[in-house]
């Protein structure tokens, strides 16, 4: 059977698991910024916290995600076999590049810009919104954009727990030993990692000044 | 209220009033003693006074400015700004009173010329159309044309455009002090000199009390009403500019020689 014959016969089915992979990313994605950025921000004036919370972040990135998969099916609430398994452990491998690239941008700003504005009266609040997180934007984009490829990828693992996903495909051609089903999983994935990557580069284009 | 008239009286005598200030910094904690940055500073700047703080690298200069806007605080001694101790008044409110210019400007990059220059006024929340005339204003004032700078970003203009919006963003909201750190210290000989000259015109009309730093005697010269030279953290010297020249003191010598002028010399 060639590649393009599953693929048509099978169009339908792939498209489904295209969008539930997508699905997942996207909400992964989601949770890890809304923690990742936040926390970046806070950890900008706290040298003590900074170290312990990037090694933390560190950490979760050096466990193999098929490892980190098996590790969350025991545990209580989180765990468990499906989807909402898989979002802790995308959730967790998301977190180190968003929150490293958030930390260096907002770090990273020319002191003198920082010194004048503090000099001209603005409040810490005002200069995190209004200087540092705007001038670190394109740097935190960059981060999210490591973090939505890597997450495309390792979504791939997740239909190893029963979170569905392109994965599925992938999993299912390893066992029946046949290229054709394992390239149904694995070229969309690609797809989307390459179409995630150029987007998210353009936004980040538009966002540099200077 | 009672303040009132004590405040208005001290504003009378200086604008900004120093007594018995020291600035020390711990280095690292396991060397122990405290090294000064500045100490003993008594110093008065009167309404209206451009005194420029000239001395060389290290000498504490940019630590005085620094104190003046509290963005130090001194480990012992006061610093009076409009008969108010710095450490009595709200930082943000005392900031917001003093106009501030670095070399290179410290521009926002990602803000246009009119946000940069409109900074202050946006904060204290003026209405959207006062902010534009004030822009346009003040640009006109330092010799930029609104229509042609306005929209412009920092990295779309020369080092002395740079520093005019500098200049202008730090006069935007009419504070009666200015305290400058080498301004032009970035600039080209010519386009420096230019600059001066006019900066020089325009602080003899705005009447604003103005502290400047800068390493540069000449320019010292031309704009100071009083020249101040620091040297390892204390004043050395204190002189209307034409006579600081005839000052004997090793360190204003060493800074006439470095003018090519004889010391002794007239101005």
């Amino acid at each position: 059977m060639s590649p393009w014959t599953f693929f048509v016969d099978h169009r339908e089915e792939i498209f489904e698991a295209t969008v539930a992979h997508m699905t997942l990313v996207l909400i992964a994605m989601a949770i890890a910024i809304a923690i990742a950025v936040p926390l970046g921000m806070y950890i900008v004036q706290r040298p003590a916290l900074r170290n312990i919370t990037l090694g933390v972040a560190s950490v979760f990135q050096t466990i193999p995600s098929l490892a980190l998969f098996g590790f969350l099916i025991p545990v209580p609430f989180i765990g468990g076999i499906g989807r909402r398994t898989a979002i802790v452990a995308l959730v967790l491998y998301a977190l180190l590049p968003i929150l490293r690239n958030t930390y260096v941008g907002l770090t990273g700003i020319d002191p003198a810009v920082l010194q004048a504005a503090e000099a001209m009266g603005m409040t810490d609040a005002q200069i995190m919104w209004r200087v540092r997180f705007p001038l670190a934007l394109p740097v935190i984009l960059a981060g999210i954009r490591t973090a939505t490829v890597i997450t495309i990828g390792v979504a791939t693992i997740a239909a190893a727990i029963g979170a569905g996903g392109l994965g599925t495909f992938i999993f299912r051609g390893v066992a029946m030993v046949s290229d054709a089903v394992i390239l149904a999983g694995a070229i969309p994935a690609a797809l989307l990692a390459i179409a995630a990557d150029l987007i998210l580069a353009a936004v980040e284009r538009r966002l540099k000044v200077a | 209220m009672n303040e009132k008239p004590r405040a208005s009286q001290a504003l009378a005598e200086s604008t900004i009033q120093f007594t018995d200030v020291t600035y020390s910094v711990n280095r690292k904690p396991a060397q122990g003693a405290p090294q000064a940055i500045v100490s003993g500073i008594s110093l008065g700047v009167g309404a209206g006074e451009t005194l420029v703080l000239l001395g060389r690298s290290g000498s504490g200069k940019t630590t005085l400015l620094k104190l003046i806007n509290r963005l130090l605080e001194p480990q012992s001694g006061k610093i009076l700004v409009q008969g108010r101790s710095t450490s009595e008044w709200d930082p943000i409110r005392l900031r917001r009173g003093i106009g501030y210019v670095i070399q290179e400007g410290g521009l926002f990059p990602h803000f246009t010329v009119a946000q940069n220059v409109g900074l202050v006024p946006t904060l204290e929340k003026w209405e959207p159309s006062r902010i534009a005339t004030r822009v346009d204003e003040l640009l006109t004032l330092v010799g930029l044309d609104p229509r042609q700078f306005s929209s412009r970003r920092p990295n779309e203009l020369s080092g002395g455009q740079r520093q005019r919006v500098g200049v202008a963003r730090a006069l935007a909201a009419d504070p009666p002090i200015l305290v400058m750190d080498e301004p032009f210290g970035a600039l080209d000989p010519v386009t420096r000199s230019e600059l001066q000259k006019e900066f020089g015109n325009l602080a003899s009309r705005l009447r604003k009390t103005i502290v400047f730093v800068t390493h540069d005697l000449r320019e010292a010269l031309l704009l100071a009403s009083r020249i101040v030279l620091l040297q390892a953290g204390r004043i050395v010297a204190s002189a209307k500019p034409q006579e600081f020249l005839r000052i004997d003191h090793p360190e204003v010598q060493a800074f006439a020689s470095s003018l090519g002028v004889q010391p002794g010399a007239p101005a």
